[in-house]
């Protein structure tokens, strides 16, 4: 059996945003101080002269990108999300969101998994801010290969990204051949009993839980869901029908994240039960990012409990 | 600037100061204190001092120019349209639900508008990527932005300062508007920002003190910011809230109420009057 590459997201995004400045020479990375860590490092070293540190002052960083970006400029603005989302909310939503400016948003250690760092720097939040602000578009991807594309996507797209990366080195769920789409959920499996949505390092394991559920004889259907707003709509509503129950699966607290969406879309158009695994409305702490995860049910075990559940309600 | 310039300034300054009255009172609310006292310095940028086209208000080399204090807008609103960016007419509409003129300004809404602005604090790092900018394609505009003096209470603003001076940004002109009054009483009774020069110098800042409402002085400050070289200029302005408006003038109880239909009369009396009298000078 060959190796499982296990990579961090935010090791895609940096390597992602060095390709992308190759070809784009109006793109430029701002950092508040963190490059080493978001992995922003990578494209300083590449293009030290589109590298713009803005130091320990992440609100000012999001008004100066929205600024540039007014200029013509691909700007690229990383923190941790704690720092980004938490920090800067109201220049994000009044000096990107509102405005509707061309501001990428590199959010990395989003979730437990930043691990011994603890509490302050665990952001559960971050999903549930951004998805109040209208116009923003974020994404969760599961694995290096979908993050490289998704800040290709972002790049792209006309209009504020919020992408979302993990600390933590997680293992390979797609291949070359996959294709991404922001807005798109992607069926990872086809089943008949319930259906499993998974976003970010939630999504392996989900795969995980799948094999076990089949095991003891329970056909689920599984969804990668990397964009979180906008919801892929038809997407939930086809898992709903086909299967009659969902599970939701997400680094973030359960309140206001991919669950909260999932439920949202249900509830309003085809009503069937949603349970969500998640961190249960609580704070992390400091530990190993895999026992963390263990620790806080973020785990295939839980997915699976959950799985069983609400196939006895929708009986 | 000559004689017949300084009256020709004064003049639509005053028609500006019109405008802030003529949209508050027809919105029943919004800013009239701190917009008349930002009338002048708007009127020589707009008019004088910035390479701008109303007819093609997003030119890519266009001179900038954020309202950080946002609430002012009736002020930004006049004077753009009395520089020609949509009719004069359209002040009467100002904070109603059918009207693009939003209580504070929105850039996608209103051509002219840089930036939109509104929360105190945000508009001068806004001001600043623009001036980063500026500077990466080669100097290419001028980047202004106009806080109140109350603002400058936000940290915000002072994570600006700090970045544009360390960026060396000498195309970004921080004009601050010390009116000297904030919606709870002065500056100094609420959380005094004073000594305002000195704070700027201290981040890096090359710094001119003037009176707000002295076009001579104001033409001199933003000469200087021109002229210097490596880091940014912040011109602190002396100015009188409600300037123009003899029973507006610091008053704090003018910084967020409308005048009613007999102030409003009064109100536009006087600065008719006011033309008038340029007019016979």
């Amino acid at each position: 059996m060959a190796d499982i590459i296990k990579t961090a997201t935010r090791d895609a995004y940096g390597k992602a945003l060095v390709e992308l400045g190759e070809k784009n020479e109006k793109l430029v990375v701002f950092d508040a101080d963190l490059a080493a860590a978001t992995k922003t490092g990578m494209f300083k070293k590449a293009f030290p002269d589109r590298f713009i540190d803005c130091g320990i002052a992440e609100g000012n960083m999001m008004g100066v990108a929205a600024g540039m970006a007014t200029a013509g400029y691909t700007v690229f603005a990383s923190s941790f999300a704690m720092f980004a989302a938490g920090r800067a909310f109201e220049q994000i939503r009044n000096t990107i969101g509102y405005p509707h400016i061309n501001v990428k948003i590199g959010a990395t250690h989003a979730g437990i998994s930043v691990g011994e760092d603890g509490a302050s720097h665990q952001c559960c939040e971050d999903i549930a801010l951004m998805r109040t602000i209208p116009g923003m578009t974020i994404i969760n991807p599961a694995d290096d290969i979908e993050a490289r594309l998704a800040v290709f996507a972002a790049a792209e797209h006309d209009g504020p990204v919020y992408m979302r990366f993990g600390r933590l080195a997680v293992p390979r769920v797609f291949d070359d051949s996959y294709k991404f789409e922001i807005g798109k959920g992607v069926y990872l499996n086809k089943g008949t009993d319930v259906t499993i949505i998974a976003t970010g390092l939630l999504v392996e394991r989900a795969i995980q839980a799948a094999e076990l559920l089949k095991n003891e004889g329970i056909s689920a259907s599984l969804i990668n869901m990397a964009t979180i707003k906008p919801i892929d709509r038809d997407i939930i509503l086809d898992a709903a029908k086909t299967t009659g129950c969902i599970v939701t699966a997400e680094e973030h607290n359960i309140i206001g994240g991919l669950g909260s969406a999932v439920a949202e879309v249900v509830a309003e158009e085809y009503p069937v039960p949603v349970l969500r695994v998640g961190v249960e409305d609580t704070f992390g702490k400091s530990g190993p990012a895999l026992e963390l995860l263990e620790i806080f049910g973020l785990n295939a075990q839980n997915i699976v409990a959950k799985a069983k559940r609400a196939i006895e309600l929708k009986k | 600037m000559d004689k017949a310039e300084k009256k020709q300034l004064k003049k639509i300054a005053c028609n500006v100061r019109k405008g802030v009255i003529e949209g508050t009172f027809n919105a029943k609310s919004g800013h009239p204190g701190g917009s008349l006292s930002i009338a002048d310095i708007l009127t020589y940028l707009y008019f004088k001092e910035m390479n701008i086209d109303p007819a093609d208000p997003h030119k890519a080399d266009r001179d900038r120019l954020v309202l950080s204090k946002g609430h002012a807008a009736p002020a930004l609103y006049a004077v753009l349209a009395e520089r020609g960016y949509f009719p004069v007419e359209d002040l009467k509409t100002l904070r109603k639900s059918d009207s693009y003129l939003q209580g504070h300004p929105n850039m996608n809404y209103v051509p002219g508008v840089d930036m939109s602005t509104g929360s105190l604090g945000q508009g001068i790092s806004a001001a600043v990527g623009m001036a980063l900018a500026s500077k990466r394609d080669g100097d290419k505009f001028r980047v202004y932005t106009v806080l109140g003096d109350g603002e400058i209470e936000e940290g915000q603003v002072w994570e600006a300062a700090m970045f544009a001076s360390a960026k060396h940004l000498d195309g970004l002109t921080v004009i601050v508007d010390n009116n000297n009054l904030q919606i709870d009483g002065t500056v100094e009774e609420v959380n005094s920002p004073y000594p305002i020069p000195e704070k700027f110098a201290a981040f890096g800042f090359n710094t001119v003190e003037i009176c707000g409402h002295c076009f001579d002085e104001i033409e001199k400050a933003i000469e200087e910011a021109k002229a210097t070289k490596d880091k940014p200029t912040a011109i602190i302005m002396k100015t009188v809230k409600g300037k123009g408006v003899s029973f507006m003038e610091n008053k704090v109880n003018w910084h967020g109420s409308a005048p009613n239909k007999e102030q409003y009369d009064e109100a536009m009396a006087e600065l008719d009057a006011a033309i008038a009298a340029l007019d016979a000078e």
